[in-house]
């Protein structure tokens, strides 16, 4: 991993050494009753006050709370801390903390109430609040959401700051100076006399003083780091083979395995065939798993090859075979209650008497997350104590897992939280980490790397659901908006892998569509819970993935209809002001309604999502061979950016993620099975028809956010409405592809 | 079935199966873990190395088959002294999640070596084959024309 040395590989150098002494610093006090979870791998003569921070002879760690997936945020949360501990980014290491609910994400639980992200009055702040309760008691060690920066802001800031304080204060004693008299720079306390002494000297004193409770915290205009572009910490070793992922995960006398799952999900097998299997080269164990077997072997071929020779007895499925059933399962739960309603303004039923001007039916289908690396996981019990290495989103929950399917205690479970090849969203999933501890199970003493072939990835994931949206509308001069989504719910699916039942409507079927800041007088929203078919899940930006699209599509719609300029025409709906600002910013960086070359059109979509306004417009060009996509611009407001280039390759990121599903991904069923197994029929935008992307970040917003998803919403919808400004062809379905040709 | 590989300058004995594809003797036979495993069918490029210069997909070749000079990203630098195409990577911020970069690298180097200064289309035709599904392409593109005008630089 770099410069980020293992916790283990450090405990080994200090106790080797002659002198032993280190510290760990965070903020601490309101979250004493979460034992800090470092004070278990110090040895004697270190300490540990907190969870983020820890100092000691080797140099200065900062302790991230929150893992690297891709989206750069080991880089910000360390930047926070050495902002305010006065350090140098490039003189610390970074290291993901272990499984522990010290490092609970506070904001992960705001985006599921139901108050609209603008919306900053009392109620809505004090019921925001309240989420952080449940949050740290269901203790919820999550990256996703967009939420580490938020969650890390103060917290990251607060670690740096206390162990700065206990820094000089070590330093006063040490050089027998006031501590008021003592300044931090680089590293090092230095006095007024002109002495200086690192950090690093400091550890042993500084272990036995009492961080400050609540240090303050540097204005923004002292920042030196926070604010600016900083190179990422984990890019050289991702430049040079050197990173290391959970699928490069070497362990000495380490077997690989993989596993072969029925192609109807969820449903069991009735028998198995493995006598050609188990004699082949390499085969060391055939393993029968629920649904399925994984095949063990000197070398991942070796596996792959014999489970494609066992011969299978499959169970069949309880869901619809074709994707045409399941549509009409989602079609059908039109006519139950709504799941929520919780956007209802002025009068719709009464406004869309006299008449409809505009309507429409919007499809979407289920989305694979198509990590590049396959999901995968080391796991290696031995002696009453499970390890697990993996790329993981939720590190508590695979130490839970881990532990009842292994059979040792939860406390003898130690997850290594490795970085990802991309997660989406599919890395919250503990499917993968659970078959590779059903396989060290059975091989109990022997470490196994569990690689599930790109194909079983894809025929065996937790989907993004399909859904369908309807909608009426009037332009008149008292505008009027009905729209309505039906879709299975994400959150009854992936809670019931949890075992856990869910309360209440499930907003991610309402996401994004009943909550955006247009000031629309008959406004109404309504979400309906169709039954889980295939397990669906989180895939990045979560409901607002299908409802910026139902969304921005029908009011591109009314635009059409009223006979307006698509951009102007929201503008003249959106009263927030942030978000209005995100839109004229979109317009004057793409000098909208300036004059393009022949054959050029452009569409445009504004979604708030995660609490982050974002306009994109997008360029194609109308060829004779079919669209060509030309270029992208996206305003984006995050409120404070603390990295600004690292939040424009996100929003890069999310644009030609939020395209390449557009475009041209499905997934569907035939026969119970998914029909799309790798990239030749999944397939992602390539470079020769990527658009150039152009990114403004704005800081208007009144609160910090995060912007792993919010570049994606929009990225569809434009896409669609520049189709039709080029074509005259309005479709109403994604991928885009089953109705026009892209070149 | 044994034989020899020659890879990043050492030369390495093998016996195994002689339809295994290189990108499994690299991983598990070798611990060689840069080149990465994404699809298996030659469709996303993470598994690309050099042969004698030229990039393969190491998930669809035989082993047993290779009698020319293996590279991989491992034999091209090392974070305190990267490879030209390596530094142009790291200066231009490109990875993200990180996991094709390696094969990404890989073709960009062989882009580089038989053509100084591509042109977008050439870049285009080049890295087509290599997916990024953090879409990191912009900064791709970025990476290899800073990349080329050091080497000419350079050279």
């Amino acid at each position: 991993m770099g410069r980020a040395r293992t916790i283990a590989r450090r405990t080994f150098l200090i106790g080797s050494a002659a002198v032993a002494g280190g510290v760990v610093f965070g903020y601490w006090r309101y979250k004493t009753d979460y034992p800090n979870p470092l004070l278990d791998s110090l040895k004697p003569g270190e300490a540990a006050l907190t969870p983020y921070v820890r100092i000691d002879q080797q140099g200065i760690t900062v302790i991230t709370p929150r893992a690297e997936m891709g989206q750069g945020v080991h880089t910000t949360l360390a930047a926070m801390v050495a902002e305010e501990l006065d350090v140098e980014l490039d003189a610390i290491n970074v290291e993901h903390g272990p499984a522990s609910k010290a490092y609970f994400n506070g904001v992960l639980l705001e985006e599921g109430i139901p108050f609209a992200s603008i919306d900053y009055s009392q109620t809505a702040e004090r019921v925001r609040a309240f989420t952080h309760f449940p949050a740290k008691l269901l203790a919820l060690q999550m990256t996703g959401g967009s939420t580490s920066t938020p969650d890390g802001f103060v917290k990251m800031r607060k670690a740096g700051a206390a162990a700065r304080e206990v820094l000089i204060e070590a330093a006063a004693k040490q050089l027998g100076a006031n501590r008021n008299t003592l300044k931090t720079r680089s590293g090092y306390v230095e006095s007024e006399d002109g002495r200086s002494v690192a950090y690093t000297e400091l550890a042993t004193l500084a272990a036995d003083i009492e961080p400050p409770s609540d240090p303050e915290l540097r204005p923004r205009s002292k920042w030196r780091l926070l604010g600016k572009s900083q190179p990422r910490v984990d890019v050289p070793a991702k430049s040079t083979g050197t990173a290391t992922y959970s699928i490069d995960v070497r362990l000495p006398d380490m077997l690989f395995a993989t596993i072969k799952m029925n192609p109807v999900l969820g449903a069991g097998m009735n028998a198995y065939d493995p006598s050609d299997a188990e004699n082949m080269p390499g085969v060391r164990k055939i393993v029968p798993l629920e649904g399925g077997v994984a095949v063990v072997a000197t070398n991942t071929w070796y596996a792959v090859r014999a489970a494609n020779a066992i011969r299978f007895d499959w169970d069949s499925g309880t869901y619809p075979a074709t994707t045409e059933g399941h549509f009409d399962v989602v079609k059908r739960a039109f006519a139950d209650k709504p799941d929520s309603k919780f956007r209802d303004d002025g009068d719709v039923d009464e406004a869309l008497i006299e008449s409809v001007e505009v309507d429409g039916e919007y499809k979407v289908p289920y989305l694979a997350h198509a990590t590049m690396e396959p999901v995968n996981a080391v796991a290696y019990l031995r002696d009453g104590k499970l390890d697990i290495w993996a790329g993981n989103q939720a590190p508590i929950q695979a130490a839970k897992d881990g532990a009842k399917i292994a059979g040792v205690d939860q406390d003898d479970v130690t997850v290594h939280t490795t970085y990802m090849g991309g997660a989406f969203g599919r890395r919250a999933e503990m499917d993968f980490i659970k078959s590779a501890v059903h396989v060290a199970t059975a091989m109990e003493g022997t470490p196994v790397l569990t690689t599930w072939t790109r194909e079983e990835d894809t025929t065996h994931d937790n989907y993004r659901p399909l859904a369908i949206a309807r909608f009426r509308a009037n332009v008149s001069q008292t505008p009027t908006l009905d729209l309505q989504v039906s879709a299975p719910s994400v959150a009854e699916s992936q809670f019931g892998r949890l075992g856990m039942p869910v309360a209440g409507p499930d907003i991610t079927i309402a996401q994004a569509a009943w909550d955006q800041p247009y000031a629309i007088p008959n406004y109404r929203v309504r979400s309906y819970r169709a039954p889980v078919m295939l397990p669906v899940s989180s895939w990045r930006a979560v409901g607002a993935s299908q409802n910026g699209f139902f969304h921005e599509s029908a009011i591109d719609e009314m635009a059409y209809a009223a006979d307006k300029d698509p951009l102007e025409y929201r503008l003249a709906l959106l009263k927030d002001n942030v978000s209005r600002g995100v839109l004229e910013k979109v317009a004057e960086l793409s000098n909208w309604g300036g004059e393009l070359p022949d054959g050029h059109a452009r569409g445009v979509a504004f979604v708030m999502s995660f609490g982050v306004p974002v306009a994109e417009v997008i360029e194609v060009q109308k060829t004779g061979s079919g669209i060509r996509l030309v270029s992208a611009y996206a305003a984006v407001d995050v409120g404070v950016a603390l990295d600004p280039r690292n939040i424009e390759g996100q929003v890069e990121s999310g644009i030609i993620y939020g395209l390449t599903a557009a475009m041209q991904n499905e997934i569907t069923v035939r026969d119970g099975r998914i029909e799309q197994q790798n990239f030749n029929r999944y397939d992602s935008l390539r470079i020769a028809s990527a658009p150039d992307i152009a990114v403004a970040v704005l800081e208007n917003g009144p609160k910090i956010r995060g912007i792993g998803e919010p570049g994606l919403p929009p990225a569809a919808p434009a896409l669609a409405n520049a189709v039709f400004a080029a074509t005259g062809q309005r479709i109403r379905e994604l991928p885009l592809n089953k109705h026009i040709r892209f070149v | 079935m044994a034989f020899r590989l020659t890879i990043n300058g050492t030369v390495h004995e093998l016996d195994v199966a002689d339809d295994m594809p290189l990108l499994w003797v690299l991983r598990d036979e070798l611990g060689i873990t840069g080149p990465k495993y994404g699809c298996g069918i030659a469709s996303c490029g993470a598994c690309t190395v050099l042969v004698d210069g030229a990039p393969i997909r190491s998930c669809v070749f035989p082993a047993s088959r290779i009698t020319g000079e293996i590279t991989t990203i491992e034999g091209l630098g090392t974070p305190e002294d990267p490879h030209p195409a390596q530094a142009a990577w790291i200066a231009e911020q490109v990875a993200q999640c990180g996991y094709c970069q390696s094969g990404q690298i890989m073709s960009a180097v062989a882009l580089l070596d038989g053509n100084p200064d591509p042109s977008d289309d050439e870049i285009d035709q080049a890295m087509n084959g290599n997916l990024c599904r953090c879409g990191t392409y912009p900064r791709i593109r970025a990476a290899i024309k800073a990349a080329a005008t050091t080497e000419q630089q350079d050279g």
